[in-house]
């Protein structure tokens, strides 16, 4: 017999004559405490929370994003910039960046990692990505890689920007897999982000940027 | 590491038969008692800081351990939906009753691939298979990436902690090893150690053959792997090698996706007070033809290793519930003072006390449950309420079973049994159970209690033990005389 048959047989004869536990999730346990009144509420809390563990957050509007991220890739002095051209957000960085000069250069991630993981690993600076909305409970992130913006993107630059759209913080997890009928929808990968990469793995004093992003900078849209 | 350091515990060999004699040498280092303390206190205020609302605090306590026992109440059913529906999205699932099975799995894996280099993310099952150190036979180097495992590997050490491996060390230690070891100029800013240690390991990430990862929860319902960490390592590990090979114990499957929200919240807040870690992966199959990244192939390999035998008893299952948040080592009065290496066994503290003589047999493990004061801290703070003092206390009873009496559940069981020692009760028993004994007993006792002999583990520390000079029951009878 093979060890899955062994196991199973193991198990299943250790269960004989007992019924299985009923189910008695109690959704209000894990969504009141972590209810926030309105988008601004939420947007307070998930601020608060990223904030606390080193994010920068900046709030801001469709129109006017683009010229702040412009803003703050010049102040932290970036050399290039990882975008998906294709996704809603890549058009307007493109149309901005038509219009002004001594701006990152523009990279993207449109060849399998393969091709060009040492340019990746070694020589890009930052990046941005979109967000399927975030978490308020918690400060996170959630994110989905697709083809136009793959996993690494938002794990291997030293600095991650991403787009936070005000009205799809959720509450809580809870919600948050409700939502986005997580349950049947569910992707290859799914991630909740949280902060920069961070550890206390030694003497239990924070450091920051351990191995992935050293900075996680957050641009929430209010009008979107 | 320089000579006025203090001396580690040399764990690599030592075995839990050894606990005793590990004990008494960490209870000699200074320096590991004083690095324990530090970092135990500060986690227990962490932990009560997350969790102020003692209310949704008790109550998710409530949930967490109904959610874990509704998945063991029908643990094999949710094995064979986690498979199926892993499978589906192309994961390959193995299994495995023993860690030798485990390392073969795995090891076939790497042959085929003609793996050279391992990128470990943190994993505790991969302890109990000792993964490394099969793999360095085979000619494989596995290196550890989360940065407390780095460091330990280092030293060659083994975990002293599930959550926090390298607690024991402080700063000043590390900065020696990283200067022996890694020929860097010596530092104890924390800040300049882990962007070392990120140099050295974005390399072998980028190298790396095949990455390996733990399980926090299996999920059945979506077939996801849901993993949690602070530092990316572990999503490094999964998704830049081509290959990435998961393991757990069968235990870690769980029904629903939305069981993972009490969970996780449970286990950031006990573990490190945090509400929830810098990163949630969940991993749900490999890199589809039109994705850009991702591992080419995803193994799961799900591990028995003893747990079926816990499984066998419905009292002794719910040490399958744990969710390895570490709050009990943290708590406890004995873990915090001797640290984790000196049990020599992969999981220390009051959840080793329980889960290690599954895994290893009592007759190996003979000293962990009474290695405990029972003070009833670890069962108090456990997210999931396993009873760890009960459970403490059933394996002091397996312990000392006469071997000749059937119905055993703990394998090496009546590993403390010593026939003197059950005589001796026996007579204690009789005498305390027969009054006509026990009158001449004790009237014997107090009168000759000047013969009374040295107990010596007792009267090393304490004042001898001696009987009053009169017995209780001639006291009593003299003082309601003399009220009368
Ligand atoms: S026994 Fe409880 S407290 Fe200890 S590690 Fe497991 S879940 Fe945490």
């Amino acid at each position: 017999m093979s060890a899955r048959d062994n196991i199973l047989n193991k198990l299943r004869s250790s269960l004989e004559d007992t019924k299985p536990r009923p189910d008695d999730f109690n959704v209000d346990l894990v969504t009141k405490p972590w209810s926030y009144d309105s988008t601004q509420g939420k947007i307070k809390q998930l601020r608060a929370m990223m904030e606390s563990v080193r994010t920068e957050v900046y709030q801001t509007t469709q129109a006017e994003w683009v010229s702040i991220f412009a803003d703050v890739l010049k102040q932290k002095q970036v050399n290039n910039l990882l975008y998906a051209p294709t996704v809603k957000w890549g058009t307007q960085i493109e149309n901005y960046w038509a219009k002004n000069t001594t701006l990152p250069t523009l990279k993207t991630y449109d060849r399998p990692v393969e091709e060009w993981k040492h340019e990746l690993f070694f020589e890009v600076d930052a990046s941005i990505t979109s967000t399927l909305g975030g978490i308020a409970a918690t400060g996170s992130l959630i994110v989905w890689p697709t083809t136009e913006e793959p996993r690494l993107m938002s794990l291997v630059p030293p600095i991650h920007f991403a787009i936070l759209e005000a009205s799809k913080i959720a509450n809580n997890f809870y919600e948050a897999q409700q939502i986005l009928n997580w349950a049947d929808n569910t992707p290859t990968n799914a991630l909740l982000i949280s902060g920069p990469s961070k550890t206390a793995d030694i003497e239990q004093v924070l450091a920051y940027g351990a191995h992935g992003p050293k900075e996680l900078i957050v641009i929430i849209l209010e009008d979107a | 590491m320089s000579k006025t350091e203090q001396p580690r515990i040399p764990v690599l060999d030592a075995l839990s038969q050894h606990f005793k004699e590990n004990a008494h040498m960490a209870l000699r280092n200074k320096q590991l008692r004083h690095n324990m303390r530090t970092a135990m206190d500060s986690l227990i205020t962490k932990r009560l800081v997350s969790m102020p609302d003692e209310n949704e605090r008790e109550s998710l306590r409530e949930l967490g351990n109904h959610v874990r026992a509704r998945a063991l109440s029908k643990l094999p059913e949710l094995l064979e939906k986690l498979e199926a529906n892993l499978t589906k999205r192309g994961v390959q699932v193995h299994w495995a009753e023993t860690t030798e099975e485990a390392n073969q799995i795995i090891f076939d894996i790497a042959k085929r691939r003609q793996a050279k280099l391992f990128i470990k993310g943190k994993s505790m099952v991969s302890e109990e298979l000792n993964m490394n150190h099969f793999l360095k036979k085979q000619g494989i180097e596995a290196l550890e990436s989360d940065m407390g495992e780095y460091i330990i590997q280092l030293d060659y050490e083994r975990p002293s902690h599930i959550i926090m491996p390298a607690i024991h060390k402080n700063a000043k230690q590390v900065g020696h090893l990283f200067e022996n070891k890694l020929q860097t100029p010596y530092t104890d800013d924390v800040d300049t150690l882990i962007q070392t240690g990120r140099k050295v390991l974005r390399n072998k990430f980028f190298e790396a053959d095949i990455g390996i990862s733990g399980v926090n929860f299996a999920v059945a319902e979506t077939g996801s792997l849901f993993l949690v960490e602070n530092e990316g390592n572990g999503r490094m590990s999964t998704t830049v090698p081509p290959v990435h090979i998961a393991i757990t114990g069968i235990e870690k499957v769980v029904e629903n996706l939305r069981d993972t929200v009490p969970l996780v919240s449970l286990l950031t807040r006990s573990a490190l007070g945090q509400a929830i870690t810098t990163y949630v992966n969940l991993i749900s199959g490999p890199r589809k033809a039109n994705e850009l990244d991702g591992p080419e192939e995803v193994h799961l390999v799900l591990l028995d290793n003893g747990r079926t035998q816990a499984f066998a008893d419905a009292q002794l299952r719910q040490t399958l519930n744990c969710i390895r948040c570490g709050a009990c080592m943290n708590h406890c009065p004995v873990y915090t003072r001797i640290g984790g290496q000196a049990y020599g066994t992969v999981y220390p503290g009051p959840i080793g006390k329980i889960i290690s003589p599954h895994l290893m047999g009592l007759d190996k493990t003979e000293d962990l449950p009474i290695a405990s004061t029972l003070c009833g801290a670890c069962g108090e703070v456990c997210p999931v309420k396993i009873p760890i003092p009960e459970l403490l206390r059933r394996l002091r009873k397996e312990d000392v079973r006469p071997p000749e009496e059937p119905l055993h559940y703990v394998k090496g069981q009546g590993a403390r049994f010593s026939r003197k020692e059950r005589t001796m009760w026996n007579i204690w028993k009789s005498m305390n159970t027969k009054p006509n004994l026990y009158r001449k007993f004790s009237y014997l006792a107090t009168r000759l209690r000047f013969m009374t002999p040295n107990i010596l583990a007792w009267s090393q520390n304490h004042s001898k033990a001696k009987p009053a000079s009169y017995t209780l029951h001639e006291l009593a009878k003299k003082h309601l005389g003399d009220k009368k």
